[in-house]
Parts: C-alpha cells; sequence; structure tokens
C-alpha cells in the first residue's frame, strides 16, 4: 500500500518551469512541494526516499509557499536535507529535525594576496602545517581550555567573545551571517550533557564530510561582484572551513527532539516520522529550543573561527605575514525568523534551512554594509577534489524559496556502498593526477569523500543560477584537502 | 549473524539480531562501533557501568546507543563488548561497557548522533531484530 501511494506521488511530478517541479497539493499536505533540479538531478533525488520526505514536510501545520526541495536534496531524518520550509510565527511549529543533528553547519571562505605560483610549490608543506595545527578526526580534542564563564559566553555571544579573546578581528564579524552572534541565544537552555559534549571541541574539524580547502580562482563569472568579495583576479589563493558545532550542536537536537517527544507525545504519534517531531511556536518548549539551537550556533560559529585562526596561523609560519580575510561565513543548518509578504501580508516566519542556504538579495539589511549594494555571498562548497562555487543572492531567491538556495553537492552513494567500492589508493592516486594534495585523519575519511558519491556540483550550481536564486560569481579549484 | 549494514545514502543504517531483546541491544552496540573501528581488535582495559530509565523499548535503545556515544566522547571509551545487560519490565536497562581510550586505535569514521529514523525493533520467528540510522 505504501509503495502503491509512493508510485502516484512520484507520478505527480509536474514540471513547471526550466528546472523547476512540482507536486501538487493532495490529501494531507498543506502546500505543494517544489523541487528546484535539473532533469538529470531530479532522476537522481527520485532515488531515495527524499521527495516522500518532502511531502511530510508539506504537511506539516502553519507551513506557508511550499516544501522545498534544492537541487542538492538527498534522504535526511525526518525533513530531506537540501529542504526549506517556513511556519508561522506564531501558529506554526519548530522542529529540530527540519535544521539538522549538526547545528549551524556551515562554511567560512576567507582570501589571500598569494597567486598559486607562490603557493603550489609549498603546497605539502603547507597542508601539513594545517593538519598538524588543526585538531581533525574523530575524538581529537582542542587543546584550548575554557572556564564555565568563558564557555557561557561563547553560547551567547559567539563570535563577540572570539573578538574578545583576539581570535578574530572586527572584519570577520562583520562578514559574517548574522555577525556571527545569534542574540536568541540562551546558554542556560544548553544541557549538562551538550556542555560536556562541546567542552573539549572549540576549534576542532570533526569527521565526516567536514574539511579545509586550500583552493585558487578559477574562473570570474562576474567581475564587479568579485572584485567587492574581494577577489581581483585568476589564480588567487582561498581557503574553505567546513565544520559546524560539533558534539554540543548534535547532543541539542537529540535532547530537544526527546523533550517535544515526551511533551508532545500524541502529535509525535501522528507523524510518519518520529524525526519530524516539532514544538509548536507558542510553546515553552519552542522557545526553549530557539535560545539552545542559537546558543549551539553561536558555537558553530567560534568554532569556525577558532579553525580560521589556526589556518591564518599555518600560512603566517609558511609563507610569513600572509593576508587572509573573511569573504563570508554561512551556516547551512539552521532556523531564523525572517519577514516575507505571503498573500499580500508580511508575515514573521520560521525558516528552516537543512543542508541549504541563505541567499538575499541586494539591499537588504541584514547583508553585510560592504556587500549590501549586490547582494550576500553564498558558498557553495564541492566534494574532494572537485570545484566550489561563491554564489551571490537574489531579489528572485525572496519569492521563489524564502531567500534560499543549495549548501553543496548532495550525497548519491551511501558511505558504506563507498567503502566497498573505492579504495584508498585509488582515490588518492585520481586526487594526484588532478594536482590535488590530500591529507587524511583517516582511511575511511578518503573513500567515504571520494568525488563519485555526491552529485555533480557544476550542475548544482547550474540550477541556482538558472533559476536564479543564487547567481554565479566564482569557481574555485582546490590544490590542498585536509579532511577530517 | 549478530547484524548488517543496509544501504543509506547519506547515513548509516544497519539491523541487529538476537534471540532476545537483551541480545538485539548488544548487538545494535557492536554493529554502531564497527562503523567506527574493528570492535574485535579492541582491548578490554576499562569498564563502565551504565543505567538508563526509558519510556518504551525503541526509545531506550535510542537512549542506550546515545549514551554509548557521549562516552566515546567525553571519555574516549572506544567499546569492545557489552556485558551484563539487563532490561527490566519498566524499561529500564544496565550494563557494564567494556573497551579501551580510543586514543590506542585506528578509527575509520565518525557517528554525529543516533536517530529515530526507520527505528524499529520487532519479533521475528528467530527472536528479534532491531534497525538504526546514525546520523555520520
Amino acid at each position: 500500500m505504501k509503495l502503491l501511494l509512493w508510485l502516484t506521488f512520484k507520478m505527480k511530478i509536474k514540471k513547471i518551469g526550466e528546472n523547476i517541479y512540482e507536486i501538487p497539493k493532495t490529501g494531507k499536505m498543506n502546500v505543494p512541494v517544489r523541487i528546484f533540479a535539473s532533469e538529470k538531478i531530479l532522476e537522481k533525488i527520485k532515488r531515495d526516499k527524499s521527495i516522500e520526505q518532502g511531502i511530510n514536510v508539506a504537511c506539516l501545520p502553519g507551513i506557508y509557499g511550499q516544501s522545498i526541495m534544492m537541487p542538492d536534496a538527498h534522504q535526511g531524518y525526518g525533513f530531506p536535507v537540501g529542504g526549506v520550509a517556513a511556519f508561522d510565527v506564531e501558529k506554526g511549529i519548530i522542529s529540530p529535525g527540519g535544521i539538522g543533528f549538526d547545528i549551524n553547519c556551515g562554511v567560512k571562505l576567507l582570501i589571500s594576496d598569494l597567486d598559486r605560483k607562490d603557493v603550489e610549490p609549498k603546497i605539502k608543506k603547507l597542508m601539513n602545517e594545517l593538519f598538524d595545527n588543526i585538531p581533525c578526526g574523530v575524538g581529537k580534542d582542542s587543546d584550548l581550555r575554557l572556564s564555565d564563564e568563558d564557555f557561557d559566553e561563547v553560547l551567547n555571544t559567539g563570535l563577540d567573545w572570539a573578538l574578545k579573546k583576539k581570535y578574530a578581528v572586527k572584519d570577520d564579524l562583520d562578514r559574517c551571517e548574522e555577525n556571527g552572534h545569534m542574540k536568541t541565544a540562551d546558554a542556560t537552555k544548553i544541557s549538562p550533557r551538550a556542555r560536556k559534549r562541546g567542552r573539549r571541541q572549540l576549534g576542532t574539524l570533526g569527521a565526516g564530510n567536514h574539511f579545509v580547502d586550500v583552493l585558487y580562482v578559477e574562473e570570474i563569472y562576474d567581475k564587479e561582484i568579485a572584485k567587492i568579495f574581494g577577489i581581483q583576479k585568476e589564480g588567487q589563493i582561498a581557503a574553505m572551513i567546513h565544520s559546524g558545532s560539533r558534539g554540543l550542536g548534535h547532543q541539542t537536537c537529540s535532547d530537544y527532539l526527546r523533550k517535544m517527544e515526551d511533551e508532545f507525545s500524541e502529535i509525535v504519534s501522528k507523524l510518519p516520522e518520529k524525526d519530524l517531531a516539532y514544538a509548536p511556536t507558542d510553546s515553552h518548549l519552542a522557545k526553549d529550543y530557539l535560545g539552545a539551537m542559537s546558543a549551539a550556533a553561536n558555537y558553530g560559529w567560534c568554532n569556525r573561527q577558532m579553525i580560521a585562526f589556526k589556518v591564518r596561523k599555518s600560512f603566517d609560519n609558511i609563507f610569513g605575514k600572509v593576508k587572509l580575510d573573511s569573504i563570508y561565513d554561512i551556516a547551512h543548518n539552521i532556523a531564523k525568523v525572517e519577514e516575507y509578504k505571503i498573500n499580500g501580508e508580511m508575515k514573521k516566519v520560521y525558516v528552516h534551512r537543512k543542508g541549504a542556504t541563505r541567499a538575499f538579495g541586494p539591499g537588504h539589511k541584514e547583508v553585510p554594509k560592504v556587500y549590501r549594494d549586490v547582494g550576500q555571498p553564498i558558498l557553495l562548497p564541492g566534494s574532494m577534489g572537485t570545484a566550489s562555487y561563491i554564489l551571490v543572492g537574489t531579489d528572485k531567491a525572496v519569492n521563489e524559496t524564502f531567500s534560499s538556495t543549495a549548501h553543496g553537492a548532495g550525497r548519491v552513494m551511501s558511505r558504506h556502498k563507498a567503502s566497498n567500492t573505492f579504495s584508498e589508493e585509488k582515490v588518492k592516486k585520481e586526487l594526484e593526477e588532478k594536482n590535488i594534495y590530500l591529507k587524511s585523519a583517516s582511511k575511511a575519511g578518503i573513500v567515504q569523500e571520494a568525488p563519485q558519491v555526491y552529485k555533480d556540483i557544476e550542475d548544482v550550481a547550474e540550477v541556482s543560477d538558472s533559476v536564479g536564486i543564487g547567481r554565479k560569481v566564482v569557481k574555485l579549484i582546490p590544490i590542498g584537502v585536509i579532511n577530517g | 549473524m549478530k547484524y548488517k549494514y543496509l544501504q543509506h545514502t547519506a547515513d548509516a543504517k544497519f539491523k541487529a539480531f538476537g534471540k532476545d531483546i537483551d541480545e538485539v541491544f548488544v548487538n545494535s552496540a557492536l554493529a554502531m562501533f564497527n562503523i567506527l573501528g574493528d570492535t574485535s581488535a579492541v582491548k578490554s582495559k576499562k569498564n563502565k557501568k551504565i543505567k538508563i530509565n526509558s519510556g518504551n523499548n525503541e526509545q531506550l535503545l535510542y537512549d542506550f546507543l546515545e549514551e554509548l556515544l557521549f562516552l566515546f566522547e567525553t571519555e574516549k571509551l572506544f567499546l569492545h563488548d557489552v556485558k551484563d545487560l539487563k532490561i527490566g519490565k519498566d524499561f529500564s536497562l544496565t550494563a557494564t561497557i567494556v573497551g579501551d581510550d580510543l586514543g590506542n586505535y585506528s578509527l575509520e569514521g565518525d557517528i554525529k548522533a543516533v536517530t529515530y529514523n526507520d527505528m524499529k525493533i520487532s519479533k521475528t520467528n528467530k527472536g528479534y531484530e532491531a534497525v538504526v540510522v546514525v546520523d555520520i
């Protein structure tokens, strides 16, 4: 019966524009599902349960517009990864599963004044230096020991703490989503277990798909905007950091899923998946979760900043004093209160972005002043050994996607299958042939993150660009990769 | 067979077997830790007694696996085996976790969290089985 239902859903995917598909509202759905994908990508998305999960999200109370799926969508738990959903702040819901276990998993991009000609001859030395300075892999702790007061300050004030401690400069805060400090944070809503897990992990990369890349600018699509972002020429060297809020964020998500399951057991028992558990926005638990999620997000920004601090130090150690400025830092697992015109009326909503990136266009007050005329930079990391993109937010995304776009390539192959398909030697050799030097904390990190296990980042960037929800500005190619 | 891994695009999914629920819990723990490394190679140098209370069997399995992850991250306890696991009628669990400091081994992956996704404990004609997805 379930299969039959599923097949009927599949039949109903309608093409409504170039690279835009829709599943009309039927049955218990409150809104349609909108999928941004090319034909090729849609076929891949159809292979797992992501569309079924997108439909489940469309059934949740207080959802506006559409349940949105990005070109990098794949199966998650509860909500699909690569999903965006906006719920009324008063009559809607907030759901930890709509944000993800790794709260404020995200990307920070730094740009240097070095050219690839300066860096390539010393790339091995640089990557070894980075690998030695940044704790990465499973169970690797930070050398930082925080007092209780400091830890609270990290959670409550994010990058303000990092600035005070001189791990950040003012410019890092200016060029960071939320300036790296969500004001809704409340450290008292983080459980002792989550605190304990996060205590020794600030400034650590973690494992899995988390990485530090050294890349060069290969192609500039929009010279004017690139220049405003700090990119002058092809060959310019950048560093990209992908990590999140580590054990603290994971535990916070687990804690609140359980709290919501206990408190709203009636609601949860009727959901198709327990990971869709939510709190109605007018409940005290919704407020508690918002405080905890925001605190975990602040921790996430501090974590990437601490890594950036070490990246700068490593570059200095190899090349002498190097300019390595922030371009931007974005979250791709987060919920935000934002305002949109819905049915002619301005409404406040909780936009849940799970494996999706905020993409504000020109003029938005939350875009840093230096970028406000052109729009917010969007960082779209590729898989290991493939390109990454910098996009720019657009006005169009406001109406199409609650100002959101994709967050990366999106997996197509399970880690288990990857382990059985690829060998460490083969992946390393392939990268070597592309002149990419890889340092990994584990063998699994190499084979499970092989470039072939992801969708093609070029296709994902192309869909975002062609639909107009995030325009291509710069393409970057890696020459060094550190993988947890 | 104690457990087997199932296909899952982004995360890791396994099915654990047992003649009773207690054994399913032990084998679920082994399945989860073998994602991280080879538990059979881990020495029995550390012991840790745990006690958990939950509302039903699925919650209890979730809490049990989550507790193991918590010990892994905060006490660096890499599991070799689970001894004397007992589940009470009120969904309480006691067990002794046996293992060693994770720093002594090379690890092959990370687990961010246990999830409820597709989680199911069911009775079969041979005993019981559990399906678990972990976020990695």
